[in-house]
């Protein structure tokens, strides 16, 4: 993917570089985004150009302090507001896009398909609600195609500590979409909120200022997960577990009933964050221990077990990990190690 | 005239409530791309719509999923030469089938060996469960899933003539639910056979759980979104020779459920016990008992409050009671412990079946068990409190299994 973004700052310079010639930039098929038709080729949506998984310089880029991890794909993602309309900043740091929006994730490997994405997610925001659609890009790389049930690929990929991993990874269906991005049942965006959203450098305060209704309450507080400087290991503990857990671990998310909540407005020393929590429904995923998070004793905390599980029936989150994520466990091992023991 | 202006209404009626034609969606199981056919007519079906199963095996790799509200996913039979959901080979999901819509209609197919629960739905009201097996085909072992047939938040829940085996937690599991009723069902060889948790509103008749650890469980839980269960009633029940060893992962609060329990209730208000068949449960045929475990939910209430069992035939019991100290307690009573087992623990337990009660005199569930000083009680004192009214369910659910 690292070539798509090379060849996207080229083609950027290039276009800066020609301003004698006016031309216009594309834009994506507003009447397919707001539409009712589930296109069965993504190319109907006019998000990239032509033949290509080269994204629209219309769309903007944004990036995420901490991210999902999703076996570790490099994810590319855009969103897309049409004009003369704006995203909402909610108090609680929730972006609201309007209708007609569109949210758009590439996911694929630097070292698979020489960097082109392998999926394509879409999230449209249409008059009914938001709507969720995974597709597969083509063995030609030229057009990716709907896959309602999902579908897994298999890829063979290296992690950043130099192993091998060969993997029947899996691209979501439309429910498992939603398993995620779900509040009380209704389709919603989960990645982009005020306090982990990061617009590319180059958006101007004018840009800002059409695009968004309150900009200056966009301040990405959280920490970075994997980044010491930017907060104590408890905070980006915590920062992970919003990221990778909270859009089903909260009280109107998939795992409502678990009474297990994650979300980065939590209070993290209570029985309802996991500390002394005893497994409810989770079968073999309890791994024998009483509790999700044994203060001091990562290796007696179930949260752990299932973080550090492939098995279907014990892995944590049930969907979109079909590796295991070394680097955020250790994280969450150096967590739980530091909290002094307590008698539960 | 006078005919016209009837007529008119009826028609216009009549428009309104003809839906667009309801489509029948089937899908064969030896198909190429079986798995996706399946998943795929799961996310297109329209409310209505009935997506039929065609004979024969399904080998899934993933979990299957249904969000489309009024669907009927009906299969040619639960046996050999019926549909055959086999996630043996499963990679990812919970569970095997995951319903997360309203009104939708199980019937006539099996899932087999999943990796974790069997079939989950969640959020979905009016659900019906209904001629299903739920199956790992190896028997007890710990690998097995958690619970087979598992309704969790969700009002209005029937549970008809199914049959349940091996689940390492509860072969049929509700929870966090109301207005529920689990009948007709055979559950065995689990740890719990049927299990209501947190959950209000219930009626548990009709079903056979044997050879279980622990043949019906009415549990309550701190620290879940809904808690305080109660009106609980479970009457005309099979509980027999529950007898398997508890195969739970520890941990999980069934995991402490002793082998030969044939009616566990913990910590709820108001349950009735009645009209029963019990017989070869080693370690009680009604064991009461209160959460026993420390919690920091202050609105958690701890103890069985209002818990009536009346008019049950016992059988054989109590003759290998599986808890600490169980057999000495047994050999001071001649062998075998009475059939009745309360800790203690609660207020308005009343026991008026002509049998034997043993409590463990633990009033508080703070006091260590080792402390127990078990001695014969009489429970048959008390004043019962009013019957429980049965469970009524809406009359589109009652229909589909007619």
């Amino acid at each position: 993917m690292k070539r798509v973004f090379a060849a996207l700052a080229a083609a950027l310079l290039c276009a800066s570089g020609s301003s004698a010639v006016v031309v216009p930039v594309p834009e994506p098929d507003q009447s397919v985004i707001e539409g009712s038709v589930l296109p069965p080729k993504l190319s109907a949506f006019r998000l990239f150009w032509p033949d290509s998984s080269q994204p629209l310089e219309s769309l903007t880029p944004y990036t995420l302090r901490t991210a999902l991890f999703s076996d570790y794909t490099e994810k590319h993602r855009m969103f897309w507001i049409p004009k003369g309309r704006k995203a909402s900043v909610a108090a609680d740091g929730g972006i609201a896009f309007p209708v007609g929006s569109i949210i758009v994730k590439s996911f694929g490997w630097p070292d698979v398909n020489g960097g082109r994405p392998v999926e394509t997610r879409l999230l449209i925001h249409r008059a009914e609600g938001w709507v969720a659609l995974p597709y597969i890009w083509d063995a030609d790389g030229k057009d990716a195609t709907l896959a309602l049930g999902g579908r897994r690929v298999a890829v063979s990929f290296k992690s950043p500590d130099g192993e091998t991993h060969d993997i029947r990874y899996a691209v979501p269906n439309k429910n498992q979409c939603k398993e995620c991005h779900s509040l009380s049942g209704e389709i919603v965006p989960i990645g982009p909120k005020a306090r982990n959203f990061v617009l590319p450098a180059g958006a101007t305060d004018y840009w800002r200022g059409i695009t968004f209704d309150k900009p200056a309450a966009l301040k990405p507080v959280m920490p970075q997960w994997d980044d010491p400087k930017s907060g104590s290991v408890a905070d980006r503990a915590r920062a992970y577990l919003d990221v990778n857990c909270a859009h089903c671990h909260n009280p109107a998310g998939s795992a409502s009933n678990s009474g297990l909540f994650l979300r980065w407005t939590d209070d993290p020393t209570t029985v309802n964050y996991g500390i002394g929590k005893r497994p409810t429904a989770a079968g073999r995923g309890s791994g024998g221990m009483d509790f999700a998070i044994a203060p001091g004793d990562p290796d007696h905390s179930y949260m752990i077990y299932r973080l550090e599980s492939t098995d279907a029936g014990i892995a944590m989150p049930e969907v979109g990990r079909s590796t295991v994520h070394k680097e955020g466990a250790a994280l969450l091992r150096q967590w739980i190690a530091e909290m002094p023991k307590a008698s539960h | 005239m006078r005919f016209h202006y009837l007529a008119l209404p009826l028609v216009a009626a009549l428009m309104v409530a003809v839906p667009t034609q309801a489509r029948t969606i089937k899908i064969e199981a030896g198909a190429a791309d079986a798995n996706e056919k399946l998943q795929e007519a799961l996310i297109v079906a329209q409310p209505g719509d009935v997506v039929e199963l065609g004979a024969g095996t399904w080998h899934l790799t993933d979990g299957l999923s249904l969000d489309v509200a009024n669907v009927t996913i009906r299969g040619a039979g639960t046996g050999e030469g019926g549909s055959i959901l086999d996630f043996t080979g499963q990679q990812g999901a919970g569970e095997g089938l995951l319903v997360t819509s309203d009104d939708v209609f199980l019937t006539n197919f099996a899932v087999l060996n999943s990796k974790g629960d069997g079939i989950k739905s969640k959020g979905a009201d009016r659900i019906v469960y209904h001629k299903l097996r739920v199956e790992w085909t190896a028997g007890p072992k710990e690998t097995n899933g958690a619970y087979g047939i598992y309704p969790v938040e969700s009002s209005d829940v029937l549970i008809d003539s199914v049959y349940v085996r091996g689940a390492s937690d509860a072969g049929i599991y509700v929870g966090q639910s109301k207005n529920i009723v689990v009948r007709d069902s055979i559950a065995t060889e689990n740890v719990a056979g049927i299990e209501i948790e947190n959950s209000y509103d219930a009626d548990v008749h009709d079903n056979i759980a044997t050879k279980n650890t622990g043949g019906i469980l009415v549990f309550d839980l701190p620290s879940l979104p809904m808690q305080g269960g109660h009106n609980v009633r479970v009457f005309d029940n099979d509980v027999n020779d529950n007898s398997t060893p508890n195969f739970a992962p520890k941990g999980n609060i069934v995991a402490s459920v002793p082998t030969g329990t044939g009616v566990l209730i913990m910590a709820n208000r108001h349950v009735e016990i009645f009209d029963n068949d019990f017989d070869q449960n080693g370690t009680a045929n009604v064991m009461i008992v209160g959460y026993r475990y420390e919690h920091k939910d202050p609105k958690y209430q701890p103890l069985p409050r209002q818990i009536v069992v009346r008019d049950n035939v016992h059988g054989k019991a109590g003759y290998a009671p599986a808890f600490d100290g169980g057999t000495q307690i047994a050999a001071a009573f001649g062998g075998a412990i009475p059939p009745v087992l309360w800790d203690g623990a609660g207020e308005d337990v009343i026991v008026l079946d002509k049998v034997g009660v043993l409590s463990l005199n633990l009033p508080d569930v703070a006091t260590p068990r080792d402390q127990a000083k078990p001695a014969p009680a009489d429970l048959s004192k008390g004043t019962p409190p009013a019957a429980l009214p049965g469970i009524t369910l809406p009359e589109a659910m009652e229909a589909k299994v007619k």
